[in-house]
């Protein structure tokens, strides 16, 4: 027999466990999540390798690390919980959740909290992977990448929830995750480093969400970002997920529609 | 503890969908300790809306819902460790076999027994390695049955429990409920099986049209409504070779075809009075039937209340 009292860290490693049982007997978004993230660079590689870099600062390993995790986070993060809010909500399973001691937060959480923590292991190894294959050296600003992977996990999750809620289906979840997917791969410095873009578009593109997550990542290898160069990314990633949560209160959607 | 204390109280509630749409459209009613209570009606009667706000799962749009004491929306974190939920459609990962659920479920509720004494009293401990999917319909009743009693609920609110059972099941979650009952707990269920609401429940209110449309006791609620007499006019008669019905204390009659139906308050005498005449003009009643009023009855006449005003709305 349990203890008496549940505590919200207990009630969400049961659901977390549960989710981790479900996410292994998952082929497809299993598939998804682990193996793009793990061949995507190699493209990028193979583009960036003909990129005019110089005066950029800028080395191939310093673009392909950072899209490296840009891709674990939104393949295996971002497009996993969209599928993973949105399959539960349309088997009543957040719905039974409710009725239960779980509050809102701890069922978003207890969710994510497995493929957070399958992305979160996947950065560290390809950010170690590519490291190792591209010969770069230790990334002299860790701390910078840390914040920014940090960041970009949370962001990506709390953005799944925002994208679920206007999610009807598994199959349209494929159409609603796409705009953010397209708009950070092209637009937030994954493939094509904002230097190299025009002043006025770079402006545009450093206010999407993942643009600062990519930013202090690379600052964390380049190492020639400064502590208040950092200020400015970490304030836009902070609005995007304060922006995130407060749409998620407001309109996350716990029950299908009728 | 009081046996008089009200463990459900609902005062003048109100449920409006996005759409404008009222559900629920003011009802009255409570719920003391030990009772089992039904909420009866036709689908979309505004059972389910109702019990979803007395689960705490939303804001009413009007009046007051009061759970041991408590908002249950405003105040779940009080209210949730004593009530078990049993939804109209359960909610269960598919992929996960029924040990699995039971699992998740026991982790996120304070005192939950053990998984395996509860699935064994629904019957399902034989199936604890089994997949969600692979469940039938009634299974997958009994698992969401499981896991509402899993806490040892206070309060349990069962939302269609046996829709989609076959008797054996239904028979079994019906003695679950008594001895649920006999132990103290409260229950409110709902359901669209008379014979459910007239076996299980110590009270019940009947809902149409989001409004309660009555409510007592089984026997107040039938009470009100009167007996019938039905059977096949004899060869050659008419309605008026009868005996004059208010002699009979028939307070009713129609004729569909040649079938008689007659609604009395005085079942005995009228059925008497009948047969005598009958057995004197030397005639035989094809088709004889004689019943006490019946909550079937009180329903239909609702129904039928209700569709006449609908009519008078229309009219207007």
């Amino acid at each position: 027999m349990s203890t008496a009292v549940t505590t919200p860290v207990g009630r969400m490693t049961s659901l977390a466990r549960a989710e981790l049982t479900l996410l292994g007997r998952s082929k497809g978004t299993l598939f998804t999540a682990l193996l793009v993230p793990l061949v995507l660079p190699f493209s990028v590689r193979a583009g960036v390798k003909q990129m005019d870099l110089a005066g950029t600062g800028l080395s191939v390993g310093t673009i392909v690390v950072p899209a490296a995790i840009g891709f674990s986070l939104l393949f295996a993060v971002y497009a996993g919980l969209v599928g993973v809010f949105t399959a539960r909500r349309e088997e009543l399973v957040l719905k039974r959740l409710r009725t239960g001691e779980l509050r809102d937060a701890e069922i978003l959480g207890g969710s994510a909290l497995p493929v957070v923590a399958t992305g979160l292991a996947q950065s560290v190894i390809l950010a170690v992977g590519c490291t190792l294959l591209l010969g770069l050296a230790a990334p002299p600003a860790l701390y910078l990448a840390l914040l920014g992977l940090l960041l970009g996990l949370v962001m990506c999750a709390v953005l799944a929830a925002v994208t679920s809620a206007f999610t009807r289906s598994m199959e349209s979840a494929q159409v609603t995750t796409l705009p953010l997917m397209l708009v950070s791969m092209i637009g937030s410095g994954m493939f094509v480093p904002l230097e190299v873009l025009p002043d006025r578009l770079a402006a545009i593109c450093e206010r999407l969400p993942l643009t600062p997550v990519i930013t202090l990542l690379r600052g964390g290898w380049t190492g020639d970002l400064s502590v208040s160069d950092a200020f400015g990314p970490l304030v836009t990633a902070l609005a995007w997920i304060v922006v995130g949560v407060f749409a998620v209160q407001r309109r996350f959607r716990w029950e299908p529609r009728r | 503890m009081d046996i008089n204390e009200h463990v459900i109280e609902v005062t003048d509630l109100r449920r409006v969908y996005g759409g404008g749409f009222e559900a629920v459209r003011g009802i009255s009613f409570s719920v003391g300790r030990g009772e089992v209570f039904a909420l009866l009606g036709t689908n979309g009667a505004g059972k389910t809306s109702t019990v979803e706000l007395l689960e705490g799962l939303a804001p009413p749009a009007g009046g007051r819902v009061r759970v041991l004491g408590h908002d249950p929306h405003t105040e779940r974190a009080v209210v949730r460790p004593r009530t078990g939920v049993m939804l109209q459609e359960g909610g269960f990962p598919s992929e996960l076999t029924v040990a699995e659920t039971a699992r998740m479920w026991a982790g996120c509720i304070s005192g939950a027994r053990p998984e395996g004494e509860v699935l064994e009293r629904v019957g399902l401990a034989r199936k604890s390695g089994v997949r969600v999917k692979q469940l039938s319909g009634g299974e997958r009743r009994r698992l969401d049955l499981a896991l509402a009693l899993l806490g040892d609920p206070e309060v349990l609110f069962l939302d269609e429990p046996t829709t989609g059972l076959d008797a054996e099941g239904r028979q079994g979650t019906w003695a679950l409920v008594r001895a649920l009952r006999d132990s103290g707990t409260t229950v409110l269920l709902t359901t669209h099986y008379l014979e459910e609401a007239e076996g299980l429940a110590d009270r019940l209110a009947i809902m149409h049209r989001g409004r309660i449309a009555a409510s007592g006791t089984p026997a107040q609620v039938t009470a009100a409504q009167p007996s019938r007499i039905s059977f096949q006019l004899p060869d050659g008669y008419f309605l008026g070779d009868l005996p004059p019905l208010a002699e009979l204390g028939v307070s009713g009659h129609e004729l569909d075809g040649r079938v008689v139906r007659l609604r009395t308050q005085q079942l005995q005498p009228a059925a008497t009075r009948l047969l005598v005449w009958a057995e004197r003009a030397g005639v035989e009643l094809r088709g004889l039937d004689v019943r006490s009023a019946s909550l079937e009855e009180a329903f239909l006449a609702i129904a039928r209340e209700a569709s006449a005003s609908k009519e008078e709305e229309f009219a207007v």
